[in-house]
């Protein structure tokens, strides 16, 4: 089928490799995936921060590039959350209801990526292939505000050669938050010393999870504490044919 | 002024930088919630209709807000008709300033007080104190807090901050009648406590106690509690003095079906609750022979205004949400400047009290927005969304603004994106120059700018799509 491709800023400036990892996946299970170069963000950054007003502009736009596709993807939990929960939402509230209505009709076709792969597309064996210990870590929008349970570990489980292993207190915040983590950094660093310390009781060499903002605290945690623990996102693991 | 006692205390993140370094605390925060936080699963997941009961929970509650004045007017027409006097406070000197009042008609300077939300909230025990009336804690834990000369950090487990070997020395030097030998065996500790507490319940001749729940229709008031000893307040003294907040009320008995399962399975994980005490008005020759129902409104009828906040008003004060927060869990309860901590607290505070304070306007910012509030709370409150809400009505520092406007200017436009990713890419040599802020670099290393942005190798390999 015909798949629109939302890549989010934050994939598309800082993980370009998450993106080529979501195209190289779904051409490869014979689908077509188109990228509407009018996108940008979903406006989560500036409705958390507490500027709605700004997040308002990029409903619009985001409802105006998707509209006319049958299946948006968004290799992120966390703003595909954001769209399905909020756009309509936001827009309502901001006397706007004719572009409320656009927001909430597009709505349900816009899937993270498990949730596309093992609900519309109907498939958990991917054909990937990778040999590494890994653990996963649901994050919290993908798990608590679009509720997609085990569909990222059912793709996992399919892998060749993968050694899965499960991660302690998994559903624990890992403490990135957005600005959360710059506001409240004491805190936020608390939490990730927490989730890092759950990762390295794995003895896992990879984590992964649907989010890359969240792997970008808790790698970058991982990172400055020399751990050896690498961070991937799902896309880039099941995309692995070798 | 609505908090008395709470004021200029610092922003959250201030607050919460000592307690995160404060190693005890968080061992002791982090033990205490994992456990009740397993149990409180263990009891929800027994009830197969859970979602139906936090759905009618969470509507008998919203209707009842939605006509507070008819079933305000109501009880006080049922409390009166069965023999009880009814105030009505607009804030916490007026609440504070009755109960005064009552106690010194009275004749007596010693109160025995059962745990109370809506008393801390108005600081009744340092107004007590500055007429010349003592105010006893009864509840063990808000015992253990009075005696320490501390503040609640938890709704339910007001002392969830000390450790038992700590409990026990503030036993040994502030309980004159602590045995000499105490150890901090729980069960000695009690006891050291209860026979404490027995002389005072034996000769008070006054109480002061909140409030769960009002029922609207019969004029009846209950207090749910754990130990009895709140009870002993109820049914001992002479006069008693409850001071509820508006939003305690539930139009039917009927509807307690329903919140006497909830509560305590959110707050305690037990199927039902221990001690669950309801009176309605006063009866000759059994219980208090003087009631006085103080009804508080202390910026609740400003919250029931705001469409999105209200929600904040069906709280029952189970503290599942305090159990589950990871910020909470770390912070503790007194960087939050209420007697309200966690998650419920950061929407409830600044909204009884306005975003005026510096701690006030830093509250709905703390939280990661993970969303396991909202997923325990049995009223359904979804506090991630208060909390977004009120985001947008804090003041900004102008340099956040700033940035903020410059990310939205770029972010709006596909072009003005594509020239700042070709910048990055461009300076991605001189990335580890760049400062960045070290909220964010003293403990995690930054990812480096990609060669190419996505959209650029798009473009290189897939050219004529959309």
């Amino acid at each position: 089928m015909k798949i629109a491709l939302f890549i989010t800023c934050v994939n598309d400036t800082l993980f370009p490799a998450t993106g080529r990892a979501v195209v190289s996946l779904l051409e490869r299970l014979g689908h077509e995936v188109v990228f509407p170069e009018a996108q940008t963000c979903c406006g989560q950054m500036h409705l958390n921060t507490g500027y709605p007003e700004q997040a308002l502009p990029m409903v619009e736009s985001f409802t105006r590039t998707f509209a006319g596709y049958d299946a948006v993807v968004a290799p992120s939990g966390s703003c595909a959350a954001m769209v399905r929960d909020w756009h309509g939402k936001l827009a309502a509230r901001h006397g706007r209801p004719a572009l409320a209505r656009e927001a909430a009709d597009l709505a349900p076709r816009v899937y993270e990526l498990s949730e596309l792969l093992v609900d519309v597309l109907g498939v958990t064996d991917v054909g990937a292939v990778f040999p590494h210990r890994v653990t996963y870590h649901p994050t919290c929008h993908s798990l608590r505000m679009l509720k997609i349970g085990d569909r990222p570990l059912q793709l996992l489980r399919e892998v060749r050669g993968i050694d899965l292993v499960d991660l302690p207190d998994a559903a624990e915040c890992c403490g990135f938050g957005g600005t959360f983590a710059l506001k409240n950094s004491d805190v936020s660093a608390a939490m990730c010393a927490d989730k890092v310390a759950s990762v390295k009781a794995t003895k896992a060499e990879v984590l992964c999870a649907a989010d890359n903002s969240c792997l970008m605290h808790i790698g970058g945690t991982l990172s400055r504490q020399r751990s050896g623990v690498r961070v991937m996102h799902l896309a880039e693991i099941l995309a692995s044919t070798s | 002024m609505t908090m008395p006692t709470y004021l200029g205390m610092p922003s959250f993140p201030k607050a919460a930088r000592a307690a995160v370094a404060d190693t005890r605390l968080r061992s002791n925060l982090a033990h205490a919630t994992g456990t009740i936080r397993d149990r409180r699963a263990k009891a929800v997941d027994e009830l197969a209709d859970w979602p139906e009961l936090r759905e009618s929970a969470k509507q008998i509650k919203d209707h009842a807000l939605a006509h507070l004045g008819h079933y305000l007017r109501q009880l006080e027409e049922k409390v009166t008709a069965a023999g009880g006097t009814v105030h009505w406070a607009r804030d916490a000197a007026e609440a504070n300033a009755l109960v005064t009042r009552l106690v010194r008609e009275t004749g007596e300077r010693e109160v025995v007080k059962v745990k109370s939300m809506a008393t801390q909230e108005i600081g009744l025990n340092e107004a007590l104190e500055e007429a010349g009336i003592t105010a006893l804690e009864t509840d063990l834990a808000e015992l253990i807090v009075q005696l320490g000369h501390d503040r609640p950090s938890h709704i339910l487990v007001p002392a969830i901050h000390k450790n038992r070997a700590e409990i026990r020395e503030i036993f040994r030097r502030e309980m004159p009648s602590a045995p000499a030998d105490l150890t901090d065996d729980p069960a000695a500790l009690a006891e050291a406590a209860r026979r404490h507490l027995r002389a005072k319940f034996l000769t008070a001749k006054v109480a002061v106690s909140g409030a769960n729940f009002a029922v609207a229709e019969t004029g009846t008031v209950l207090v749910v509690e754990s130990e009895g000893n709140g009870r002993m307040c109820l049914t001992l003294p002479e006069t008693l003095i409850t001071v509820m907040g508006i939003e305690k009320l539930v139009p039917t008995a009927r509807d307690l079906e329903v919140f006497l399962q909830v509560l305590p399975r959110s707050s305690t994980a037990e199927r039902m609750n221990p001690y669950t005490s309801a009176w309605t008005g006063v009866h000759a020759g059994d219980g208090p022979q003087n009631f006085h129902l103080i009804l508080l409104d202390n910026g609740r009828t400003r919250v029931r205004d705001d469409e999105i906040g209200r929600q904040a008003l069906r709280c029952i004060r189970c503290s599942a949400c305090l159990n589950v927060c990871p910020v909470y869990a770390r912070a503790g309860g007194h960087a939050y400047g209420s007697p309200y901590p966690g998650p419920i607290g950061a929407i409830l505070s600044p909204q009884l009290r306005g975003i005026g304070s510096e701690v006030d306007a830093s509250l709905p910012f703390a939280s990661s927005l993970c969303g396991a509030c909202y997923e325990v709370c049995p009223v359904a409150i979804d506090i991630p969304e208060v909390l977004v809400h009120l985001r947008a009505k804090a003041a900004k520092k102008p340099l956040e603004r700033a940035a903020m406007g410059a990310a939205g200017w770029t972010l709006r436009s596909p072009a003005r994106l594509k020239a700042a990713q070709r910048a990055a890419s461009a300076g991605r040599r001189f990335a580890r120059h760049v400062r960045f802020p070290r909220a964010w670099s003293d403990t995690r290393d930054l990812p480096t700018p990609p060669a190419q942005s996505f959209r650029a190798w798009w473009r290189s390999t897939h050219d004529d799509s959309a």
